[in-house]
Formats: C-alpha cells, sequence, structure tokens
C-alpha cells in the first residue's frame, strides 16, 4: 500500500511539475518575475533575494515564504511551486495512510512511531520552523 | 570550469556549430558573456542540465546518489547562492528516492519496519540541520561545506562492504521492534534470511548523517549505506534499497524548511530533475558494459576536487578554477 501510494505521488508530482514549467517557459502563464531578471538575483542569498522580489515585482505586505506562495500560483514561476508541493507531500499522506493499519495489527510501537514521524513532517510542512526571517 | 562548461553548452544550445572552430568560437562567446555578468538568462540553467545530466551517469554508474555531488560542484562552480543550491539539491536527492523507492519496496528489498525507526532520527535532525544550516553564514556553511565532502571522498576510499555480514545474534532492541527480514537473492538464486545487531549505535549515528543532509542539502546515501552496512550488519542489497527509501522521508523533512523559506527557484529545480534523471536512465544502461571501478575513483577525484573548491571559497581563498 505505501509503495502504491509513493508511486502514485512520484508520477503526479512529476507530470505536475513538467506541465507547469512548460506553462512558465513558454510564457504562456505570465511569470511574476520575468525570466531575463533571474541571473541577477539568483546570486543573492534568500533574504535578500525574497526582498529583492517582493520591492520589485511582487509589492505584498509580507516576504514569500512558508505556504504564501499559493496566493501567487497565478504566475507561472510560483505555479511551477503546486508540483515541489505534491513531490514533498507524498511521504506525508503514505504515513498517514498506514497508521489505522498498524493499529489494527495492535503493532503499536510502530503505529507511535509513523504518528511521531507524520508530526515531524507537518511541523517541517507547516512553515511554522521557517528560520532567518 | 566555466570554458568548460561554456563549450558544453554551446554544443548544447547550437547543435549547428559541429565544427570544432565554429563550436569554439560559440564557446568563447558564452563563456565572455558568463564571465561578466551579461550571460542570457537561459546559460546557468543550461549548463545545470548538462552537469546534472553527466552527474546522473557518474552517479548510477559509480554507486552513489545524485545529491552528494550536486550540492558542492553546483555550489563550487556556478554563480547561484549556497541557499537555493542546498534547496535543488534536496529535491533532486528526493525525487530519486521517491522513483526508487516503490520498486524496492515491492521487491522486499527496502524493508520498512529497518527504515521506520531509523528515519524517525534521522528527519527530526535532518530538519534541525537545514534551520541551523540556514541561521549559520554561507561562508561557515560552503567551508564546513567542503570538509564533509572531502570526509565522503576519504570514507568511499576507505569503507569497504559486505554482501551478506555476519550477525551472530540479533540484538534485543531489534528483536523488540521485529526487524529482520527475508529476501530473493537473484545472483545465488536463494532466499536470503537476514537480521540485525548493534540497532543503538546505528541509530544513534543516524543523527549526525540526519543532520549533515539537512545542513548541507546532501543525500544521505553515502551515510546510510555504510552505517547500515557494515554497523548493523544489514546485507548490502537491502542496506542500498532501504536507504535509498529512507532518503524520501529525510529529505522531505529537510526541503520542506528550505522550501518554506523560499530557496525554491523553478529555473533550477526543473532543469536540475531532467537532466540527471535523463542522466541516470542513460547511466542505468552504461553500467552494463562500464567499469564500474573506474567511474567509482572518478566520482571520489570529483568529490575531492569540489570539496577543495568549496573550502577555499567558504575562505574567500583562491582556487586553481
Amino acid at each position: 500500500m505505501y509503495a502504491k501510494i509513493l508511486a502514485a505521488g512520484m508520477y503526479t508530482g512529476l507530470c505536475v511539475l513538467l506541465a507547469t514549467f512548460a506553462l512558465y517557459l513558454t510564457g504562456a502563464v505570465e511569470p511574476a518575475i520575468p525570466i531575463d531578471r533571474l541571473p541577477e538575483l539568483w546570486t543573492l542569498d534568500v533574504t535578500k533575494y525574497l526582498e529583492a522580489v517582493n520591492v520589485q515585482y511582487l509589492h505584498h505586505e509580507h516576504l514569500l515564504t512558508g505556504w504564501t506562495w499559493v496566493g501567487a500560483v497565478g504566475h507561472g514561476d510560483y505555479l511551477n511551486f503546486v508540483g515541489i508541493a505534491v513531490l514533498s507531500l507524498v511521504t506525508l499522506v503514505c504515513f498517514l495512510r498506514i497508521i489505522p493499519t498498524l493499529f489494527r495489527k495492535h503493532d503499536y510501537t510502530y503505529a507511535v512511531i509513523a504518528v511521531l514521524e507524520v508530526a515531524i513532517l507537518a511541523l517541517a510542512a507547516s512553515g511554522l520552523l521557517a528560520v532567518g526571517e | 570550469m566555466a570554458a568548460t562548461c561554456a563549450l558544453a553548452a554551446a554544443l548544447l544550445l547550437h547543435p549547428g556549430a559541429v565544427g570544432a572552430q565554429e563550436a569554439t568560437l560559440a564557446a568563447q562567446g558564452v563563456a565572455d558573456a558568463a564571465a561578466t555578468g551579461t550571460a542570457a538568462w537561459w546559460f546557468w540553467p543550461a549548463v545545470l542540465f548538462g552537469m546534472t545530466f553527466v552527474m546522473g551517469i557518474l552517479a548510477a554508474v559509480g554507486g552513489v546518489g545524485g545529491g552528494v555531488l550536486f550540492v558542492p560542484i553546483v555550489s563550487g562552480f556556478c554563480p547561484f547562492h549556497l541557499d537555493f543550491v542546498r534547496c535543488t539539491g534536496l529535491l533532486v536527492a528526493l525525487c530519486g528516492a521517491l522513483a526508487a523507492g516503490p520498486g524496492f519496496l515491492r521487491m522486499n528489498l527496502a524493508s520498512l519496519r529497518l527504515a521506520m525507526p531509523v528515519a524517525l532520527i534521522a528527519s527530526t535532525c535532518s530538519v534541525a540541520g537545514a534551520m541551523v544550516g540556514l541561521a549559520l553564514p554561507t561562508s561557515a556553511v560552503q567551508t564546513s561545506l567542503g570538509i564533509v565532502i572531502l570526509g565522503i571522498a576519504v570514507l568511499m576510499v576507505l569503507a569497504r562492504k559486505s554482501a551478506f555480514p555476519a550477525v551472530r545474534s540479533a540484538d534485543g532492541l531489534s528483536q523488540a521492534l521485529r526487524i529482520h527480514g527475508v529476501y530473493m537473492e537473484a545472483s545465488l538464486d536463494q532466499e536470503i534470511a537476514w537480521k540485525i545487531h548493534r540497532t543503538v549505535p546505528g541509530l544513534l549515528l543516524f543523527i549526525a548523517i540526519g543532520f549533515m543532509a539537512g545542513m548541507f542539502g546532501l543525500g544521505a546515501g553515502w551515510a546510510n549505506v555504510p552505517v547500515l552496512n557494515l554497523v548493523m550488519g544489514v546485507p548490502l542489497k537491502v542496506s542500498v534499497a532501504t536507504s535509498k527509501f529512507l532518503l524520501s522521508i529525510t529529505d522531505t523533512s529537510a526541503a520542506w524548511v528550505y522550501v518554506n523559506r523560499g530557496c525554491v527557484i523553478p529555473m533550477m529545480v526543473v532543469p536540475s530533475l531532467v537532466g540527471i534523471m535523463m542522466g541516470s536512465f542513460i547511466g542505468v544502461r552504461i553500467l552494463r558494459v562500464a567499469k564500474p571501478g573506474f567511474v567509482r575513483w572518478l566520482v571520489i577525484a570529483l568529490l575531492l576536487f569540489s570539496g577543495g573548491k568549496a573550502i577555499t571559497k567558504g575562505l574567500g581563498l583562491p582556487f586553481i578554477v
């Protein structure tokens, strides 16, 4: 079951990522950051990069960290985050799926390990641990 | 190095320039542009694609993960900031693990019972490592990365693998967790039963492995396999498969810290992913006819070279390239 979900999630994430990248690259969906401006941004550290992107292009109240990219998926570049999020969420879904099975089999030690793993993955994915802002 | 990258990019992007002179001229123009910072936006993504394609081949043939080559080489020789390189490196390693994981689980080579306790420790520590890595000055991380990469190269030279390690009796913790298994060894046409020992020291080592994976954005296959195989006594094939599966958990947690911090540039991530996957695809086919021993030494040389570059870059010292 774990393997089946892992495979399905991997193919879905990869297909979404390639499709959204094609939309971004062809200009079918306008990016927030013009592609030809990227070389002057990718040399900056992430804090300076986020500040520069916000001041020059996004004009949001806060820097685009955590899940705030969801509000920018109308732009071709941020649309790519959907595929990355799918790929990064697959493992969490797999663990969520096996927890009931482990409890049903009275394998309580591994059920607790799985619950703790879900907690760690969920905490990491939540954005609460973003540092350096 | 920049000139070599430029030549590769010129050949990749100007396939019409088949003559050596035209290719060299095209490469010279691109190299000049890259050196003066006026290169077209597509230049470095194209170089990234070419580099990851070669890395994919070397990783498949040399028996290492792509992440351990990606971070030191790309951060050392490309203009991308280390923050974005580490995030991309983790996503590259994650995709490789997601692609291989289901097959290894179905073949009963990757053990979920072995992976789950290890993954809990490694992923927790990879989150901590990612947070520390993002909080430290770039120069400190770059210098430490170089030292770690040189250490990995030495480990690759010294570590001997054991196909079927001798485990006289399983220790108490592994018995309590029921970590054991059976897999089909095709080369011997027989089923191999395995159990493990030294579980506590093995698990403690994954604290350091997870931390380093998160801090430097490296996949951790280079450390997972020796610890599982040589310390805990897991058969080599099960070690390799479980290690690959482990990366899908460890790298996910660390990757989220970088993604949530905003370290994602799709123009870096997608060419890298496609490059390394295409390279791995070709590499697996080359593996049938290549001499893995030679490629392994090539990988070690690359690690020594990129480790040296990372240290000098972190310390602001000149390097040969």
